[in-house]
């Protein structure tokens, strides 16, 4: 590894605290070129802080930073572009009114206010073809996009940039597996070039892959820092957690295999983007929607919650024929359909409102329920132990995980009989993960249906009963039981039916 | 293509409204479509559609203006001690006029950066002083602009009328060009998403003072023109200017919540509504039934972009219109 003696980027005693709250204590970190460093730790640990100071976005409450072994003061993003240090963020830093081509030439080092470049619009292109965003069109709005393009458009931002020091935060959140595996091979050309990477992710698979050095954060502080390799993943984990989690995934059940229908959808489709879906919700089952990014998953919980005009087929609900027009007919105690939506930043929550209206919300205009009885949540509070000062606090102050934690109890008291998930732990810690998923489990095991869109094969594998693999709107592949492997979801994600290693040459032909 | 009609959805509504109006108005006026009738049409078009200009560069990055017939009023009103006398007298007097406006927007471009206050709530406050200090100049409305300098800029050039000459100067030589710097990028940036600007590294503090620098600009040059056609200065001119300036931008498709829109949809809304008025003026209805049918035809062509919120299917998009 060619790994150079100073460091790009050094931080020496770093503390941020944000009012009462110590985002870091008296962190000690450096980061080489030529090396892929990930940065491991719970929500909460301090990653996306450490994140944000290398990338200038804020500033050291104590402590300093050392940039090429010289003391630095990051005042902007800008300053640290100008040195080198791009950033890809987790939030993502596109402009949605702006197109592919203006968000790519955004900000470009040095041009400043004055003429726009060019000539990054084409580096990013070439990227982009790198890593399979040859079908984004440039003069496309940003909003248009869907999340994955959005990341791959990130990323291809970002690396045009010519970054000493690229930094990753769950930059490939969205990604598939093939694409996800397209990007690290840039990523590992560039380090190979000499290029530190940053790396954070929650994805455990993709740091074991990519990482040259772990190091691991928890409560604010740096625990240790190691080469990939040196510790088996039980005992990175405890090191995150600061206790030993044995497993990630609550243990399946044997199969019911007459389970009562719940609901059952025959022959549903939707505008172009989605035909002739046939999928069996039965109680007591999480049943599990996978792969490629857009490829009509998402779609099919919108319809079943009464987002969609127009959609063709029929929906049974306890053998009889039920039309779902509006989420207030879906929330309703007669059909009891709760969505937990993909983006809870813009779709779960209202983030500057605090955890008690938020979690009121769903609640609302329920017949038989009074949203305002704080006790219809604390069963769920509990069970997913959100963290939180006092329940009048504004959700944005919250982790990605606790925010997480709110959107599921906002729908959790209401009973729902049927309960549609759109990757609820995308960009989650290992901890809540696992709390989520056991939660999942015990509502399952209580009569709950549930339908769970991911793009975790992990999450498939481990936690679903049988899975519904999506290709251009329809379903390609139904697994159940021990047909759920890896193997057989990759293949049927990419429309094939060999087996990925041969899959792998023409998959994107 | 379909990129192209769809990113300017708006402004071609606006651009088709507009052509249709003006032929109505064409057809409708007595003396018919003479190089006289498009002058006197062209310049009040002129006048609101600099104000817009300057109200499009507030609303573009997520602000308002409130002072925009303020600053006008003040401009109008030094307009009418300066510019007049010799060529190098008025010259100077307009460079005065046009600093006069740009000071005004980096006034409410520094309390709005730095002082951390609303928009709305800076140019509320500044807008009172603005017409404060125009009063101060011109308690009733009076002075004198030079005739043949207003008559060179308000008549017409070989048939054409100047207004519209200016017009597209303004658009060829300051908005294309702009729309291709960081800066004409920035603005979008900010308005759109102005967390995304700043961590793509653009120098948000700077973008937004620069916004308001250049609608103050507009604003005295809206001043200006209007010292210009009226010949005249009056301290009492503002606030039906800053009413319209905001009705124009919206009717260009000018985004409210800023990041959407372009120059050229804020001077084709300020076109609209000044023929509407002309239209009315000359269409024989009673004179008190004119604000309702003006205010119907306002509405409907609001209407006509957002009309296809009816065709989407999926409820969810109907949020990010």
């Amino acid at each position: 590894m060619p790994r150079s003696e100073t460091a790009i980027v050094r931080l020496s005693g770093v503390s941020k605290t944000y009012g009462a709250t110590k985002a870091l204590s008296d962190v000690d970190f450096a980061c080489f070129a030529g090396e892929i460093h990930a940065i491991l730790g719970e929500n909460g640990a301090g990653k996306s802080t450490l994140m944000k100071l290398v990338s200038g976005v804020i500033q050291p409450t104590s402590g300093h930073i050392d940039v090429d072994g010289t003391r630095t003061d990051l005042s902007s993003p800008a300053d640290a572009m100008a040195r080198g240090l791009i950033c890809m963020f987790q939030e993502l830093s596109l402009v949605p009114d702006l197109t592919v081509r203006e968000n790519l030439m955004l900000g470009a080092p040095g041009r400043g206010l004055g003429r726009l470049d060019t000539a990054v619009v084409e580096r990013a292109q070439a990227i982009l073809s790198q890593i399979d965003g040859n079908a984004i069109r440039m003069k496309a709005r940003v909003a248009d996009l869907t999340l994955a393009e959005r990341q791959q458009v990130e990323i291809a931002k970002a690396l045009s940039r010519n970054p000493r020091l690229l930094i990753l935060d769950e930059a490939t959140s969205a990604l598939n597996a093939s694409v996800v595996e397209k990007v690290f091979r840039l990523i590992r050309a560039r380090r190979d070039a000499g290029v530190g990477v940053l790396f954070i992710s929650h994805r455990f698979h993709e740091i074991e892959a990519l990482a040259d050095r772990i190091s691991i954060f928890r409560n604010g502080s740096h625990v240790e820092t190691f080469d990939n390799g040196a510790y088996d993943y039980g005992a990175i984990i405890s090191k995150m957690v600061g206790q030993r989690i044995d497993d990630l995934f609550p243990a399946k059940p044997d199969p019911v295999a007459d389970a009562e229908e719940v609901i059952s959808l025959n022959g549903f489709g939707w505008s172009d983007t989605l035909d002739d879906v046939s999928i069996v919700l039965r109680k007591g089952c999480i049943t599990g929607l996978g792969g490629l990014d857009g490829q009509g998953q998402g779609e099919v919980l919108q319809g079943l919650f009464g987002l969609l005009k127009s959609t063709r087929g029929d929906c049974m609900m306890d053998g009889w024929k039920i039309t779902v027009n509006h989420p207030k007919a879906a929330k309703s105690p007669t059909l009891g359909i709760a969505l937990v939506p993909e983006d809870r930043k813009t779709e779960g929550l209202v983030l500057e409102q605090s955890i008690a209206h938020n979690m009121e919300l769903a609640a609302l205009g329920v017949e038989g329920i009074d949203a305002g009885d704080p006790a219809i949540y604390q069963p769920f509070i509990d069970a997913l132990e959100l963290k939180c000062d006092s329940l009048d606090q504004t959700v944005s102050e919250l982790s990605g995980g606790n925010q997480q934690k709110v959107a599921l109890t906002k729908w959790l008291s209401l009973g729902p009989r049927c309960m549609l998930l759109a990757d609820p732990t995308r960009g989650i810690d290992v901890k809540t993960k696992t709390q989520i998923y056991a939660l999942l489990r015990r509502l399952a095991d209580s009569g709950v249906a549930i339908l769970l869109l991911s793009t975790d094969y992990e999450e498939l594998i481990h936690l679903c009963d049988d899975a519904h693999i999506f290709y251009n709107g329809r379903v390609v592949r139904q697994l159940s039981g021990a047909d759920i492997t890896a193997e057989n979801i990759i293949a049927a994600s990419l429309n094939m039916h060999e087996t990925p290693a041969a899959a792998e040459g023409t998959a994107h032909a | 293509m379909r990129d192209l009609l769809r990113a300017n959805q708006r402004e071609t509504i606006a651009f088709s409204v507009l052509v249709a109006l003006l032929v109505s108005y064409l057809a409708t006026h007595p003396a018919g479509p003479t190089t006289y009738v498009m002058t006197i049409w062209a310049n009040q078009c002129l006048i609101l559609a600099l104000a817009a200009i300057a109200q499009f560069f507030a609303v573009i990055v997520r602000g308002i203006d409130l002072s925009v017939g303020a600053i006008m009023a003040l401009t109008n009103c030094i307009a009418s001690y300066l510019v007049i006398g010799t060529g190098a007298e008025m010259a100077f007097g307009i460079i005065v006029v046009l600093a006069a406006g740009v000071g005004c927007g980096v006034l409410n471009g520094l309390l709005v950066v730095y002082g951390r206050i609303q928009p709305i709530v800076v140019t509320l406050a500044t807008a009172s002083v603005f017409v404060g200090l125009a009063l101060l100049l011109r308690p009733t409305p009076g002075g004198q602009i030079d005739y043949d300098l207003a008559d060179a800029l308000t008549l017409d050039v070989l048939g054409v009328p100047t207004a519209l000459v200016i017009t597209a100067a303004v658009i060829g030589l300051i908005w294309v060009p702009l729309r291709r710097t960081g800066l004409g990028l920035g603005l979008y940036a900010v308005g759109s998403s102005e967390q995304a600007a700043f961590q793509s590294g653009m120098p948000v503090a700077k973008i937004r003072l620069a916004s308001f620098a250049l609608g103050g600009l507009f604003a005295g040059l809206a001043g200006l023109y209007f010292s210009l056609v009226t010949t005249t200065g009056d301290a009492g001119i503002g606030p039906n200017f800053t009413l319209n300036s905001i009705a124009a931008v919206v009717l260009g498709g000018v985004a409210l919540r800023g990041g959407v829109g372009t120059l050229t949809g804020a001077i084709a809304g300020a076109f609209i509504l000044k023929t509407i008025g002309a239209l009315m003026f000359f269409s024989g209805l009673p004179p008190l039934a004119q604000p309702f049918v003006e205010g119907l035809i306002l509405a409907a062509a609001i209407a006509i972009g957002g009309a296809d919120v009816l065709r989407v299917k999926n409820k969810l998009e109907v949020f990010g219109r």
